[in-house]
């Protein structure tokens, strides 16, 4: 009897769940439905590989954007995520899956292009890219504009507790300050960190040139004393916990964290920052290019673009997106700064595999102290390490036989 | 010996889980990026040893305190019966049904600055104390999170030990200490072995442990060769050669604890 209750309690909670997603009635009206349902009843399946917490997904009475798009156009789309560029990348290059839309950041998309990993996109097929922000179009990583559509761009600011600082923050400056020992955060990336101390320096952020690197790297040293953690994610328990007074984090990750602790404020550092671009892309090998230009096209109409910015809190290069925005959202200097406010800033571009190494190794040099090595030091670690393995077993065979 | 055909299944499991994955970590380990055999990569390995050396200390630590803390307790867990033995035994393994990462990040609360134990200690009108971000917390998560693999191996090892076997020493005339070091401990062993061996192999290739806890200054191998996958450069060659380098650490300590042939202990138990 219990049994069978708790089968028709199951049954019941899976019904419930799977009814209002069936039952949803969107308006479509508004849509181009020659072109949204030429692929109708072909079973068709889309990968879509994109940033964690990165669209609308129909949590807390939002937009679900991927079920809308499943029933204007009866694809199937099969949505994962990622958490680091490089991960993603990681992932694409060992071969193991395919994925028909992935969308990194500006360098990676670069880094993408040049290794021949991604496909020209058809832009006969995505329409709505003239609502596009000409400021947007071919950008520094993709010149011509041929791989990338951009989804979503913001910058780095300077996240400050009110209650926690003395004074006014006003740069990166106050990241070396003394005053913050113990009491600041800094990113736990090479890349990001590394363009913080680059621009204290007035250098460019993407500089290849190893002696500007190694004195970023000094500079990144000299501040290691002060830092209480170098954190990624884990800077939203930390801030919102009052746990530090500074921290260089996300514009967009700011208001989410602002939601929870009425303390925090911005500053977007006048000696410049980084502006950061995420573009829907496809990678070679997609198996329905034609149904993922579908799907970026879907991501560009204004309603939807609109729905995804207002979940994600990032700023949109969609300007027919932007105008369906409240004023106060779209008149924040912060989102959506005047152009004047954004002219020392600079976007990643990909660095050669020489500046990456280099840049990976003075990163663990920074965290960890090194000493100076000795080159043949670990493979004859290695080597006797194996020796005394085998000989330790060998001896103890030998004694166990000596006593039988 | 003939194969049993109901052992191929395990057979090819190992060979596709196990054989394929390790043979590809030693063939990247000893090529270049164009397939030609170097050993480069491992030389490279060199300029880790700091790095290297604390991962091995602070495992080291780590193994110890979980020993100290463990043995008593699986040798009450050992002397007691039935319901309570079971009960203690299901508490020691229940924060083991919770996810790793979660446990971790549940201890991040617990120590940071307004973390919940300072919080506490205010009321008493004790200064709040820096714990999190330093060594001690790294330490601290491997504890907590690897002592079940201590206290297992120990536990199963020790109910064996009959209460005739002690009583015997006694009735010999064997004064607690002597029963304590020439009877539980020797017949202890290979749990103390297995202990040492599944709390020191984890601790000493963690990484999650160190980036929640340590504040990222605290670099252990393990996020060294996590750096090599997911760091800015894509290097899974030095990666490899890394994995090998703790992979031989790995194998060193087992033979030195004699994992590899503890049945003569267990002849006397039986």
């Amino acid at each position: 009897m219990k049994k069978l209750t708790s089968l028709i309690l199951a049954a019941v909670l899976t019904a419930s769940m799977a009814v209002p997603a069936c039952a949803e009635e969107y308006d479509f009206s508004n849509y181009d439905l020659e072109y949204y349902q030429k692929f109708k009843g072909q079973d068709i399946e889309l990968n879509v590989y994109n940033w964690g917490e990165y669209i609308s997904d129909g949590t807390d009475d939002t937009l679900d954007v991927n079920s809308m798009f499943e029933e204007l156009t009866g694809i199937e789309v099969n949505y994962t995520t990622f958490d680091t560029n490089e991960a993603m990348y990681a992932k694409l290059k060992s071969g193991a899956n395919t994925y028909d839309v992935v969308i990194p950041s500006d360098y990676m998309v670069s880094r993408m292009m040049h290794e021949g990993m991604l496909e020209e996109l058809d832009f006969n097929n995505i329409p709505n890219f003239e609502h596009i922000d000409e400021k947007f179009v071919n950008p520094e990583y993709d010149p011509q504009n041929l791989y990338s559509v951009p989804y979503t761009w913001g910058m780095v600011g300077l996240i400050y507790n009110r209650d926690m600082v003395n004074g006014e923050i006003t740069g990166w400056d106050d990241m070396w300050s003394p005053s913050y020992t113990n009491n600041m955060l800094m990113f736990k990336n090479p890349r990001d960190a590394f363009a913080i101390a680059l621009f204290k320096l007035g250098y460019s952020i993407n500089t290849e040139d190893p002696m500007q690197l190694r004195e970023a790297a000094e500079l990144l040293k000299e501040q290691k004393t002060m830092v209480q953690a170098y954190v990624m994610d884990q800077i939203f328990d930390k801030m919102q916990g009052n746990e530090a007074a500074l921290a260089p984090y996300y514009v967009g990750d700011y208001f989410t964290m602002k939601e929870v602790n009425d303390s925090l404020e911005i500053c977007i550092p006048a000696e410049g920052t980084n502006i950061f671009v995420d573009a829907a892309c496809i990678p070679k090998g997609a198996a329905n290019k034609e149904a993922a230009e579908m799907y970026i096209n879907f991501l560009n109409e204004p309603e939807i673009a609109a729905a995804n910015i207002e979940y994600i809190c990032y700023s949109t290069p969609n300007t027919a997106a932007l105008e369906m925005l409240p004023d106060e959202v779209r008149n924040d200097p912060i989102r959506y700064p005047e152009a004047e406010q954004l002219a020392n800033a600079q976007m990643f571009v990909n660095l050669s595999e020489e500046t990456n190494l280099l840049l990976d190794q003075l990163w663990t040099e920074i965290l960890s102290d090194d000493a100076d090595y000795l080159n043949w030091a670990m493979p004859l670690f290695v080597l006797g390490a194996l020796v005394i393995s085998v000989l330790v077993t060998a001896m103890r065979k030998k004694r166990k036989k000596k006593y039988r | 010996m003939k194969m049993k055909y109901a052992a191929y299944p395990y057979i090819i499991w190992l060979i596709v889980f196990m054989a394929i994955p390790m043979g590809l970590i030693i063939y990247f380990a000893l090529t270049d990026a164009s397939g030609a055999f170097t050993i480069a990569n491992i030389a490279q390995t060199g300029r880790y040893m700091p790095v290297l050396i604390r991962s091995i200390w602070l495992a080291t630590i780590s193994t110890a305190v979980c020993l100290v803390l463990a043995y008593p307790l699986s040798y009450m867990l050992s002397r007691m019966q039935g319901l309570t033995s079971r009960t203690l035994l299901t508490l020691v393994m229940l924060p083991m049904w919770m996810n790793f990462l979660l446990r971790t990040y549940a201890w991040m609360t617990l120590l940071e600055k307004n973390g919940i134990i300072n919080q506490i200690l205010g009321v008493f009108g004790i200064e709040p104390l820096t714990m999190i971000n330093t060594q001690g917390a790294v330490i601290m998560g491997m504890v907590y999170n690897y002592i079940p693999f201590m206290i297992l191996p120990l536990h199963s090892v020790m109910v064996k030990i009959g209460k005739d076997v002690i009583e015997a020493a006694q009735d010999l005339g064997a004064s607690p200490a002597s029963v304590f070091s020439q009877v539980i401990l020797p017949l202890s062993m290979p749990g103390v072995r297995t202990g040492i061996t599944m709390v020191f192999v984890p601790a000493v290739s963690t990484f999650v442990i160190s980036q929640m806890l340590g504040g990222g200054t605290n670099q252990l191998i393990g996020d060294i060769i996590e750096l090599q996958f997911l760091g800015n450069a894509y290097n899974p060659s030095l990666g490899s050669a890394i994995s090998m380098v703790l992979m031989v650490l790995v194998l060193l300590c087992m033979s030195l604890t004699g994992f590899f042939d503890d049945d003569d202990v267990e002849d006397r138990l039986i």
